[in-house]
Parts: C-alpha cells; sequence; structure tokens
C-alpha cells in the first residue's frame, strides 16, 4: 500500500509540473524518476516515452503506467495513471467553475475571442510538426491527404479514419516488404 | 444516462487517438457535434485553459469538456474515460513487450496511422482557420454523408488574420520567441483581443 500511494503521489507531482504535455513531460520526469527516486534508468525511461507515443492515447498516461506497473504491478499501473491526472482534475474543475461565472463579461469576451486567433496558430503549428514526422514518402502523403479531405468533407466519425488507414499501413507496407 | 454516454465517448477518445493531448481534438469535435453538449468554438476556449494550466494536455480537455457536459462528476468520469484504454493497453504491451516492439504488422499499422493522425488534425485546423479568422463552417445536410456547402457567420476578420500572421511568425521563424511557451502568446492574445475588442462588445 505504501508503494502504491508512493506511485501515486509521484506522478502526482509530475503533473502538476507538466506544461503543455508531450516533449515537455521528459526532463521532469528524468528529474523525479530517474534522479531523485532512481525507478527507472534513462534508456529504460525513453523506450517507455517512446512506446507510449505510438501507442494510442495521452503520452503521460502511458508512460505513467509502464512504470507503475513495473514496480508494482496491475495496482502500481493504475495507482501511477490516477496520479498523474490528479492535479488536472483539480485544477481544471476549480478553473472552469470560475471562468463560467465571468464568461458573460465583455472584457472576458473579448479576451477569448483574441485567444482563439492564439489557438489558430497552435494547432496550424500543431499540424505542420505531425505533419514533417508523419509524412515520409508519396503513400504517407497520400493518406495524409485522403484523410485531411475526408474529414473535412464527410460526416464520418474519426475513429472510421483510424481504422481504415492502420489497415492501409499494414498493406501498403506489407506490399513492399514482399515485393 | 449522461455518465455512461460521457464514459463511452472519452473511451472511444483515448482508444483511437494517437499521438497525444492535440490528437483528442479531432474527437472531441466530433462529440460536440453529435451530442450538441458544446460548440467548437466553446471547445477552442477550452483548449486555451488546458494549454495554460499545468497537466498533459489530453487530460485537462477531458476534465474540461467533461466538468462542461456534467460538472464535477462529468469531469471524473470523463478523465477515467478516456485514461481507462490507455492503463488496459499499456499492460498489454508490456506484458509482449519484446514482441510487440519487434512485431512487423504494428509497426506497419503506424506507417498508416501516424499520417491519418495528422490529418485528423489537420481538418481540425482548418474548421478553427475557417470558424475564427474567415467566419464560415462547413454544413452538413440531415443524414447526408457529404458536406451540403459552406454557412458564413460574418465577414473576414481582418485584424485577426494580422494577429495570426505576426503568431505564426512569432513561433515559427524569430529565433528569441519561438522556443517560449505557447502560454506567453496566449496572454498576449487575451491582452490584444481586451484593448482591440475582438469579440466586438
Amino acid at each position: 500500500m505504501k508503494e502504491l500511494i508512493e506511485l501515486f503521489t509521484a506522478f502526482a507531482r509530475v503533473g502538476v509540473m507538466t506544461f503543455g504535455g508531450g516533449y515537455a513531460m521528459l526532463p521532469i520526469l528524468q528529474r523525479e524518476l530517474v534522479e531523485n527516486r532512481g525507478w527507472v534508468e534513462d534508456e529504460e525511461l525513453m523506450d517507455y516515452f517512446a512506446i507510449g507515443q505510438c501507442t494510442p492515447g495521452i503520452i503521460a498516461v502511458n508512460t505513467a503506467t509502464f512504470i507503475g506497473q513495473k514496480r508494482k504491478g496491475i495496482l502500481g499501473g493504475i495507482a501511477a495513471s490516477l496520479g498523474v491526472v490528479f492535479p488536472s482534475l483539480v485544477i481544471i474543475t476549480l478553473l472552469a467553475g470560475l471562468i463560467s461565472n465571468f464568461a458573460h463579461l465583455p472584457w472576458v469576451k473579448n479576451a477569448f475571442a483574441g485567444i482563439q486567433v492564439c489557438v489558430c496558430v497552435l494547432i496550424f503549428n500543431a499540424t505542420v510538426k505531425l505533419l514533417k514526422k508523419a509524412v515520409i514518402d508519396r503513400k504517407t502523403a497520400g493518406i495524409f491527404l485522403l484523410v485531411l479531405l475526408g474529414s473535412t468533407l464527410l460526416d464520418l466519425s474519426p475513429v472510421v479514419f483510424v481504422v481504415l488507414s492502420a489497415f492501409a499501413g499494414i498493406w501498403l507496407k506489407g506490399k513492399e516488404a514482399s515485393a | 444516462m449522461i455518465y455512461l454516454r460521457l464514459f463511452y465517448e472519452f473511451f472511444k477518445t483515448g482508444l483511437f487517438a494517437v499521438g497525444g493531448g492535440m490528437a483528442t481534438l479531432p474527437f472531441l469535435k466530433a462529440i460536440g457535434e453529435s451530442t450538441g453538449w458544446y460548440t467548437y468554438s466553446d471547445l477552442l476556449n477550452m483548449l486555451a485553459v488546458s494549454e495554460s494550466t499545468p497537466g498533459p494536455i489530453g487530460i485537462n480537455m477531458a476534465t474540461y469538456v467533461g466538468f462542461t457536459v456534467a460538472g464535477f462528476p462529468g469531469a471524473l468520469v470523463a478523465t477515467l474515460g478516456e485514461v481507462t484504454p490507455c492503463i488496459i493497453i499499456i499492460l498489454i504491451v508490456a506484458a509482449v513487450l519484446k514482441s510487440f516492439r519487434n512485431n512487423p504488422y504494428v509497426d506497419r499499422a503506424f506507417y498508416g496511422l501516424r499520417p491519418a493522425s495528422a490529418g485528423l488534425i489537420g481538418a481540425a485546423a482548418l474548421a478553427v482557420v475557417l470558424e475564427v479568422l474567415l467566419r464560415c463552417s462547413i454544413y452538413f445536410e440531415e443524414g447526408a454523408l457529404l458536406a451540403g456547402g459552406l454557412h458564413r457567420s460574418g465577414g473576414v476578420h481582418i485584424w485577426g488574420v494580422a494577429l495570426a500572421v505576426v503568431l505564426y511568425v512569432l513561433t515559427n521563424h524569430v529565433k528569441v520567441t519561438k522556443k517560449l511557451h505557447p502560454i506567453v502568446f496566449i496572454i498576449a492574445s487575451a491582452v490584444i483581443g481586451v484593448v482591440f475588442r475582438f469579440a466586438g462588445v
């Protein structure tokens, strides 16, 4: 039990110190888990992080589950994951309640209208960054364009595109391997 | 039962969103459209708050959307729904770690999944540019698969476009500013929005 609580608090610390998620989290994980606690080696952490990125779901939760289960089995994985989401639950809930009370004020409306322009640019930048990593040849460029157009013009769930593209990847790469 | 629906929708998001927090955006957009719980504009505000507060973006967004739909219990249910598939998948992967990493099918599937994830986020980016900067949106007829056309809600947001261009240059091409945390740009945009009355009120 003591170790489970320790896992929970360690990852709650990681959660509260993570600002922005993804790569921003790596140095914090290194300091908390490798240097301060010696729970994992540097290379191991990098491996978990890499797998966490290429499995579905939130990278922070994936990495937490990995390290938690390594130390304390399934319960450890769950304790670490709940730890990493705990600060978000508290902070966002408080903030969301606060914001909804002030949302009707003109200056708050104007501020969010300005922020939305910034969000445009941030999402656009995120797309370009992903694009550079994902589109490595003609076939991947084709998948990108088809999904972009399909998801814009067709009334279909994103799930459909994800499932189809996984099969497309297996088929296209498989053909390449057997050729 | 709104909590069951919330759990189901976020379970699906956690299961199919590949590539971290921003990859959940197209799923959250689809949830808003199919349930009518919130608009895309509401979601963009939640995204901005999620980027500006501590915690992984994907979890912050799940909590925020859940809270918007059904208060604190909603936040809890949405967040747990989103992390449940992550935990299950990783526990399975950890058990078969060696064979997972050397499995050619896993590798091939991700060859297709990565550009698809970029395409989905790209479509979300296109929709936000249309809505915020060009003030129009693509609409669908009831029950139709293909988009019906473009709906205009106002003229082009000229000051918004100008701000977007400046932000794009600062976040990509200016050495001193491109490494800054997004919160800096979000706060600056909020101030500009207030000073120049971006919402027109």
